[in-house]
């Protein structure tokens, strides 16, 4: 086993982004090291949204930097490479999970077919592979393998969001970008959810930038948390320690406004 | 024993002949003439100059006339012998505010400098068939006025100088040419314009009515329509001026549309454009309403709708074409269907086979019991 | 009225022009769409505009043009657009695939190997592969620019999900100087394996679609499919009634109201000059010759 890098696998510097006087967010900087996990909480409105737009490559920032530890160790930043590269990118080293599934999946493709897109796409040219590797990935993620012809139009909102988690990881990404994952599923759909995320991304040893206004999947999912509002980051630290004694004012409002379960 | 068959060459020849013959019909009939369809079927002349992209009323009554009646067969008889026309230059911008009025409307206000003058109009006639008109006779000479006014200023104009409505403002760079270059996306607003203007009337239409039901809503007024001949003019290298070359007759129509503002500037009514030869006015109408919904992503609206899907309206807008292509699925495709048959016969045969082999295999558990 | 006199093959110089800039292009990178100003002829866009454009530019008086659809000289829109160069040309035509310079063709390739002096020009209803998967122009010319194809591979994973078998059985997909995918124009799959190294230049033109591309002489064109289940040319497993041939393609003909039929091959000028053979040379091949 490789040892892991002791330098940050994504590297963000003074992030900032205006939508013409309208601020999105400002100023934001942070390390994040392979196989951990940062949540970005806030209300509507924070600016979360929009960093994680930012940081995915999908919108470019008015100001800052965001630097990438590639595959061969060197440094990229994100901006400057051409949007071949960031496309490339996009599809094999990082992963995108999006809040409805359907923006995330083929949904007129069969469950298999969304599997091994990914898979064709760096050149897999052998169906029985691309098959087995696509049940392969619907066992791990607890969907029915005799599920693998059918389009995720038959699947429930749980199973659209596992079939895009599998999707995602196929290629073995080293970053996850996850915008409210668990948002509009029923509680007891949202724990199973939850309790897969958490171990895939630890046995797999994906780092995750989890976007959520539920602090409760912050406290299951992250390592880190940076709490956001009205564009400026308000506090961070570990998830543990800022929920259980936030500094800030506002953190200690949205903490104590959680009603207890 | 099978020999193939020949004669497709004669058999074309006898078909046009049978058309040639048909569209003359009865001989006891007198004959159309060109100058009967370009007066008295003006308005279908109108639209197969409008599509057809060329503006000549005798050229377009003999397309109409050999198409025998199928306007849009005239259209394409007028693309294609506009194909052959040397092209020697660009006019000037035409300046339809200096337009000889024969029509002039605006919803938006109720009078206005000018006033509302109707000219000839459907428009609040009964739809009740005339039978008069099929005996024919005597139609008496319509009373006119001479006019007071020489020039009709815009509503838009009058809009714009207070700040009401945006400023139509040249672009920058070279003007497209939809006929010289291929049609790329995102196009811009000038050749969207020029697909819009020889776009099929009904097509148009469709998009038009589908953002008034809500399928893309822009809150329409028709602010102003207007119709009469517009002089073109051309400058001419040699003497150093320019020259009239002489007039065409153009609807134009100018409509008033969701007012929209930003941080920076202040909130104005948007507009849509439409302008067709000849006096299609429900054309002019509808392209001022897609105009509009196309504007969406410039205008940074939601784009939703089909009429706002540039893609889609642009590259289903020429009625040659899409009849074309319609049409083309008369030709033989009996090779193609060929592989089809097979492939088909293949998979029906491997169904069958299946389920014949889980009947035996379901027949021997029986018998195993 | 202007009675218009027309050039040599219609098109006037300066079209020509245009249009064998885009040809050049298309040649230097194979497979690629090269977007051109299609001139409104005076056949319908889809009955083979853009074929008649190329075939326009590159003809010269001292060609010799053949034009076929679905594989046979008679058919009714070959017969028209031959006509049209008769006209308009001048040029001597034949039916004869190994007399001509340059060949029209409608959804076929010729049996007859064709050689370095030939031009094969292919009429192409919807040049881009991957239009049924993805409607948006703007999108799939970046997935040629990025060579992102994965989504052309998914539509052949699902075929064979679906049906066991990759269900394209025409216009199949292939892919040129292993860069470019393209789509070969409705020729069945049959005919795939004769766009690879082939002597001629095969150019292939879209009017309404408003593209051109081409295949250099002896270009690498590969069938997309998967390791295990490899590209098949599909034939119906039957001989041609008439000249007994096993190795083309056959149309199937209804014989009676019982829908009895029979193979006959596609290619006309293939199977005459097979039965000439049988009969010992006697039947002539039938050439026509032109004068302007």
């Amino acid at each position: 086993m490789t040892g892991i890098d002791e330098n940050p696998l994504l590297t963000v510097e003074d992030l900032t982004k205006w939508y013409g006087r309208r601020l999105g967010c400002r100023d934001v900087g942070f390390d994040l090291y392979e196989g951990e996990v940062m949540a970005v909480v806030g209300e509507s409105g924070s600016g979360k949204s929009t960093l994680l737009q930012l940081l995915s490559g999908q919108m470019e920032p008015s100001g800052g930097r965001i630097l990438y530890r590639l595959r061969d160790r060197s440094t990229a930043d994100i901006w400057q490479m051409s949007e071949p590269m960031r496309r490339f990118l996009f599809r094999t080293d990082w992963g995108y999970v999006h809040q409805d599934a359907q923006l995330g999946l083929r949904m007129g493709i069969s469950a298999g077919g969304n599997v091994g897109e990914r898979l064709m796409a760096v050149g897999w040219r052998n169906y029985a592979a691309i098959r087995d590797s696509a049940v392969d990935w619907l066992n791990r993620v607890e969907i029915d393998e005799a599920r693998i012809d059918d389009t995720p139009r038959s699947y429930s909102g749980g199973m659209r969001q596992r079939l895009q988690i599998a999707r995602n990881l196929v290629t073995a990404p080293r970053l996850i970008f996850m915008d409210e994952p668990t948002g509009g599923l029923d509680v007891s759909v949202q724990a199973r959810l939850l309790d897969l995320l958490r171990r895939l991304v630890t046995d797999l040893n994906i780092a995750a930038i989890v976007v959520t206004h539920d602090l409760a999947v912050a406290r299951l999912l992250s390592n880190r948390i940076m709490v956001m509002k009205a564009g400026e980051v308000i506090e961070t630290g570990l998830t543990d320690q800022v929920l259980d004694d936030p500094c800030e004012p506002y953190t200690q409002l949205l903490v104590s406004s959680i009603l207890p379960a | 024993m099978y020999v193939a068959v020949k004669g497709g060459e004669r058999a074309i020849e006898n078909a046009h002949a049978l058309l040639a013959d048909l569209r003359r019909g009865d001989r006891s009939v007198p004959e159309l003439t060109l100058d009967q369809i370009e007066q008295q079927l003006a308005l279908g002349v109108d639209r197969v100059m409008a599509e057809g992209s060329l503006y000549d009323r005798e050229l377009a009554a003999l397309a109409i006339k050999q198409a025998r009646g199928d306007l849009i067969e005239a259209v394409f008889l007028l693309r294609a012998y506009r194909t052959t026309l040397p092209r020697f230059g660009v006019s000037e911008p035409m300046d339809t505010g200096a337009m000889a009025i024969r029509r002039r409307i605006s919803a938006a206000f109720k009078d206005l400098p000018g006033g509302q003058v109707l000219g000839p109009t459907f428009d609040y006639t009964h739809r009740l068939l005339d039978h008069d008109l099929a005996r024919g006779g005597e139609v008496p000479e319509a009373p006119t006025a001479p006019s007071e006014i020489s020039s009709f200023r815009s509503v838009a104009e009058l809009l714009a100088n207070g700040g009401l409505i945006e400023e139509e403002a040249p672009g920058e760079g070279e003007v497209g040419d939809l006929t010289r270059e291929p049609l790329s996306f995102p196009a811009n607003r000038d050749v969207r314009l020029q697909n819009l203007a020889r776009g099929d009337e009904g097509f148009l239409l469709a998009l038009a009515y589908s953002t008034q039901r809500g399928y893309g809503r822009n809150h329409p007024f028709a602010g102003e329509i207007r119709y009469g001949e517009v002089e073109v003019e051309f400058f001419a290298e040699e003497v150093g001026f320019s020259v009239p070359l002489g007039a065409v007759a153009l609807t134009e129509c100018q409509s008033i549309n969701q007012f929209t503002g930003s941080a920076t500037q202040a909130p104005r009514f948007t507009r849509g454009y439409g302008l067709t030869f000849g006096q299609s006015e429900r054309k002019a109408m509808a392209m001022a309403l897609v105009d509009r919904a196309l504007r969406a992503r410039e205008l940074g609206e939601e784009t939703v709708a089909p009429a706002q899907d540039e893609e889609f309206v642009l590259s289903h807008s020429d009625n040659v074409q899409a009849t074309g292509f319609v049409e083309h699925l008369k030709l033989p495709h009996y090779v193609d269907f060929q592989s089809e048959l097979g492939l088909l016969r293949k998979l029906r045969a491997e169904f069958h086979a299946r389920d014949a082999a889980g009947q035996d295999e379901a027949a021997m558990q029986d018998a195993a019991e | 009225m202007t009675v218009p006199v027309y050039n040599f093959a219609y098109l006037d110089e300066q079209t020509k022009r245009m249009i064998r800039r885009a040809i050049l292009k298309a040649i230097a990178i194979p497979g690629y769409q090269v977007p051109f100003a299609s001139r409104e002829m005076p056949m319908p866009y889809g009955w083979g505009t853009g074929g008649v454009q190329v075939t326009a530019s590159i003809l010269g008086p001292d060609d010799v043009l053949k034009v076929i659809d679905q594989g046979s000289d008679d058919t009714t829109n070959a017969v028209s657009i031959r006509k049209f160069f008769s006209k308009t040309a001048g040029v001597r035509t034949t039916t004869a695939t190994n007399e001509a310079t340059v060949i029209q063709t409608r959804h076929r390739i010729p049996e007859t190997p064709l050689t370095e002096h030939q031009v094969l020009v292919y009429q192409v209803p919807i040049p881009e592969p991957l239009r049924f998967l993805e409607p948006r122009e703007t999108e799939t010319r970046r997935m040629h620019a990025l060579s992102e194809y994965g989504l052309m591979h998914v539509k052949l994973y699902e075929d064979i999900a679906r049906h066991g078998h990759i269900a394209t059985t025409y216009a199949y997909p292939v892919k040129v100087a292993e860069r470019y995918v393209m789509d070969p124009s409705p020729i069945p799959k049959f005919d795939n394996p004769k766009l690879s190294d082939c002597p001629a230049l095969q150019l292939f033109g879209a009017g309404r679609e408003k593209r051109i591309y081409a295949i250099p002489p002896y270009t690498k064109v590969v069938s997309l499919d998967f390791e295990d289940h490899p590209f098949e040319p599909y034939r119906h497993d039957a001989q041609c009634e008439l000249c007994g041939a096993t190795d083309s393609y056959l149309d199937e003909v209804i014989t009676d109201d019982a829908g009895s039929r029979m193979f006959v091959c596609s290619d006309t000028d293939y199977c005459e000059k097979r039965r000439a053979a049988m009969d010992g040379g006697q039947q002539a091949t039938a050439t026509m010759g032109h004068g302007p």
